[in-house]
């Protein structure tokens, strides 16, 4: 499944990327595989997507969700 | 006695880096300009123990050395040119204790340039309550350098660092990554083509668009033949460069690094589960921004008619006091009504500084960013067009260059050319005073109405902005690839020092700037209103003495009316009258029209000089105003003609540094013209269908 596809407060493990559409900024904030995941907040619309990567606090568009992917891990 | 060396401080974004730059170079510090750039320049002196003296530059927040703005180019450029007059002797690291990790990228990437460098951890006072424990012996062991804990909130640990910073010469200078780790065949080809060359340097000329001074980028990817390498091999490449870096990181922190994750999150969950709500968010939002408008109207009325009452005084004993010829009555007449024209308004601009910097400061501004995102998208703008939007409330300057972090091209754009609609400080001075005039000072449901103006005129910038945006948005067609990360700081309590750092700077800059474009206006002004060609100019006494039988007071007025509207000022004004008589304007306001082209704060002061000019009883700029009459008998500023003129101004791209900024940061001039003809003609056509309207009612 892609992060597209995450709820609100669920946990994720990262498993691979597309990397010619994630931005290289992404990545270096700690988006890479293995990298633990969690959806803490959705805008309005779903879109963007508050995320904790790693321990680090960003938020990203919908659309470059789609293109990592994860493995949920059960709450 | 030893050189003075060169310190830089790097980091990413929300660390404290400014707060650790403002602890060691209190007062000493300047903002300029880089050359040729606008990307602001911060640097300072710092006297470190024995004497020495360390020249500190605070450069751009980067979170990694792969640029992807223009400021973060800049702190590459310096870092790779060894013959810049900045280059470092040392780079100091400024982290953040809660994001160590992420932090500690670009310390490496840093550190793999041979640059001596050392780590700062700042908001070493939350390690406590955070649950974070570090052994800081081995996480120098690890990381080959020195490190110095310290808490620009505690004050705490500045004096350490500024002993490491006088024995920089014992850092080691060793790099954190062996390249050949990421792919043995490209980088050792690499490293055999180019032996004298470090290839890190030689990777980031590769992979960055960025000017080098010792390396020439076309030789490099013509003899290496990188240009037949695609740009997915080498972003595969970065990807993987970014991987061993974290690898290094997490083996650096395992065995330094300890933190209880629980404890770390509770605080900023809650209140985030709170600001960035569905609704809720968005209605603190709102009475945020409503406050910032009331107190900006409430709270300045006080300082602003002490300073009005002071320069009229000013004036006044000028007049008597300084001889009656041609500099002192130019003093007395131009320039202190002109300057005071602007001085008037520091309260204002100051407020708003402080409050745009506590949103900065606190982290909220983040959280405003994605909540607008969604919304702002419609528009084809950015969530992060909201800094511009919401900056470009103090000046359209800074907010334009704060566009730079938006990474999609079209977004970006559109969010410059339509950054000048929102209400800037210049503005100001021509609202608060036109309010003055033609709005009642009564209370509706509580609030002050002339408040409540405001704030409309500051909406309706803002809606003004939203719809160019979309027009903008219907009209470009660029594809742009659909890129957008922010990071979601902590919630911190603004440091008071910082906030009344930058305001003082800011409101500095703002007046000075003024300042100088207002004094030469007003002594243009001046000489121009005290001097006219022919008869009519020079025989104004005897042509009105003998066309009127007023006596007195009543006569000299009517001299110099006539003086005025003779001269070179009054022809210039007679020239331009019958275009801006639809909008209900007369010549005088004609002049303050095009005399603030080039800055709008200019028409006050205009007005003021030219009511000033040849009459003895001193009097405040509004009351002046207030006495102007139409042929009519009617007040010149009613309602119409007022609210006519706010309207003008509201929509007008009458800011000459604000076109020189879109020029600079679009790279031609095809937009800042685009926007000087589109915005002057909404505004003629806004304010006369304003004049008209209220004309009827």
């Amino acid at each position: 499944m892609t992060l597209a596809e995450l709820n609100k407060g669920e946990k994720a493990v990262i498993e691979d990327l597309v990397t010619d559409s994630v931005p290289l900024k992404l990545i270096e904030m700690g988006c890479l595989p293995g990298n633990a995941i969690e959806l803490v907040q959705l805008a309005p619309f779903k879109d963007p997507m508050y995320l904790n990567v790693n321990g680090a606090h960003l938020a990203i568009r919908r659309e470059t969700a789609h293109n990592i992917y994860i493995k949920k891990l059960a709450s | 006695m030893s050189k003075r060396i060169n310190v830089a401080l790097i980091g990413n974004p929300n660390t404290g880096k400014t707060s650790v730059f403002n602890l060691l170079t209190g007062l000493t510090q300047k903002t300029g300009n880089y050359p040729g750039i606008t990307v602001e320049k911060k640097e300072g002196i710092c006297s470190l123990p024995k004497g020495a003296k360390a020249h500190i530059i605070d450069l751009p927040g980067t979170y990694s050395l792969n640029a992807s703005s223009l400021d973060e180019n800049l702190v590459i450029e310096l870092l790779l040119n060894k013959n810049d007059k900045d280059y470092p002797d040392l780079a100091v690291v400024v982290a953040d204790v809660e994001n160590l990790k992420r932090n500690l990228l670009l310390f490496t990437q840093i550190k793999d340039l041979g640059i001596p460098s050392l780590l700062v951890i700042n908001m070493s006072d939350r390690m406590l309550r955070k649950g974070i424990s570090i052994d800081v012996e081995k996480m120098e062991l690890a990381l080959q350098t020195k490190i110095a804990l310290v808490s620009t909130r505690k004050k705490t640990g500045i004096d350490n660092l500024k002993n490491m910073i006088a024995n920089h010469r014992k850092l080691s200078s060793t790099s954190c990554l062996d390249f050949t780790q990421i792919d043995s065949a490209y980088f050792e080809s690499l490293q055999k083509t180019f032996p004298n060359q470090s290839v890190y340097k030689l990777w980031l000329v590769i992979t960055q668009d960025v000017n080098f001074a010792n390396i020439n980028r076309n030789s490099i990817t013509q003899t290496e033949g990188t240009h037949t390498r695609s740009a997915s091999f080498l972003k595969r490449l970065q990807q993987r460069e970014t991987i061993k870096r974290y690898q290094f990181i997490n083996q650096v922190l395992k065995s330094s690094y300890n933190v209880n994750m629980e404890e770390a999150t509770d605080f900023r969950s809650r209140l985030d589960r709170v600001l960035t709500h569905k609704f809720w968010g968005y209605v603190i939002f709102f009475v945020i921004l409503l406050t910032i408008f009331q107190a900006i109207f409430d709270w300045s009325s006080y300082p602003m008619d002490t300073i009005d009452s002071a320069f009229v005084s000013l004036s006044e004993s000028a007049k008597t006091q300084l001889p009656s010829w041609f500099v002192p009555k130019l003093i007395a007449e131009g320039i202190i009504p002109g300057i005071g024209g602007v001085v008037i308004f520091i309260p204002q601009i100051a407020i708003l500084f402080v409050f745009i910097s506590l949103l900065e400061e606190s982290g909220y501004m983040s959280r405003v960013v994605f909540m607008m995102d969604r919304v702002l998208r419609r528009y084809g703008l950015s969530g992060k067009s909201v800094v511009p939007l919401i900056s470009g409330t103090a000046c359209a300057i800074p907010a334009i260059m704060a566009t730079r972090n938006i990474e999609n091209w079209k977004e970006r754009l559109i969010t410059i050319l339509v950054t000048p609609f929102t209400t800037c400080s210049a503005r100001l001075p021509v609202y608060l005073i036109l309010i003055a005039l033609v709005v009642p000072d009564t209370r509706v449901l509580g609030a002050n109405l002339q408040g409540l103006v405001l704030m409309g005129l500051y909406l309706l910038g803002f809606v003004m902005a939203i719809g160019a945006a979309q027009v903008m948005n219907k009209l470009l067609k660029m594809p742009y690839p659909n890129t957008f990360v922010v990071e979601m700081p902590n919630y911190r309590l603004p440091l008071l020092r910082n906030v009344l750092i930058t305001v003082y700077d800011k409101t500095k800059s703002f007046v000075l700037e003024a300042g100088k474009i207002i004094l030469a206006i007003s002594v243009l002004l001046w000489v121009m209103a005290s001097n006219g060609p022919g008869a009519n100019f020079k025989n104004a006494e005897s042509i009105v003495t003998q066309t009127t039988q007023l006596t007195g007071e009543a006569l000299e007025q009517k001299i110099v009316a006539h003086k005025l509207e003779n001269s070179y000022l009054g022809l210039v004004g007679k020239t331009i009258e019958p275009t801006i008589r639809p909008l209900g304007y007369d010549w005088k306001i004609g002049i303050a029209i095009v005399s603030s082209f080039a800055a709008r704060e200019v028409f006050v002061g205009t007005l003021a000089t030219i009511y000033n000019v040849g009459t003895d009883e001193e009097d405040t700029i509004k009351n002046r105003m207030a006495a102007e009459i139409k042929p009519n008998g009617q007040p010149m500023f009613d309602l119409p003609t007022g609210m006519s003129l706010m309207i003008f101004y509201a929509f007008a791209m009458q800011c000459m540094s604000t076109l020189a900024i879109v020029r600079k940061e679009t790279n031609s001039w095809k937009w800042p013209m685009i926007q000087l003809v589109a915005m002057t003609a909404i505004a003629y056509l806004a304010a006369f269908v304003t004049y008209r309207i209220l004309l009827y009612i």
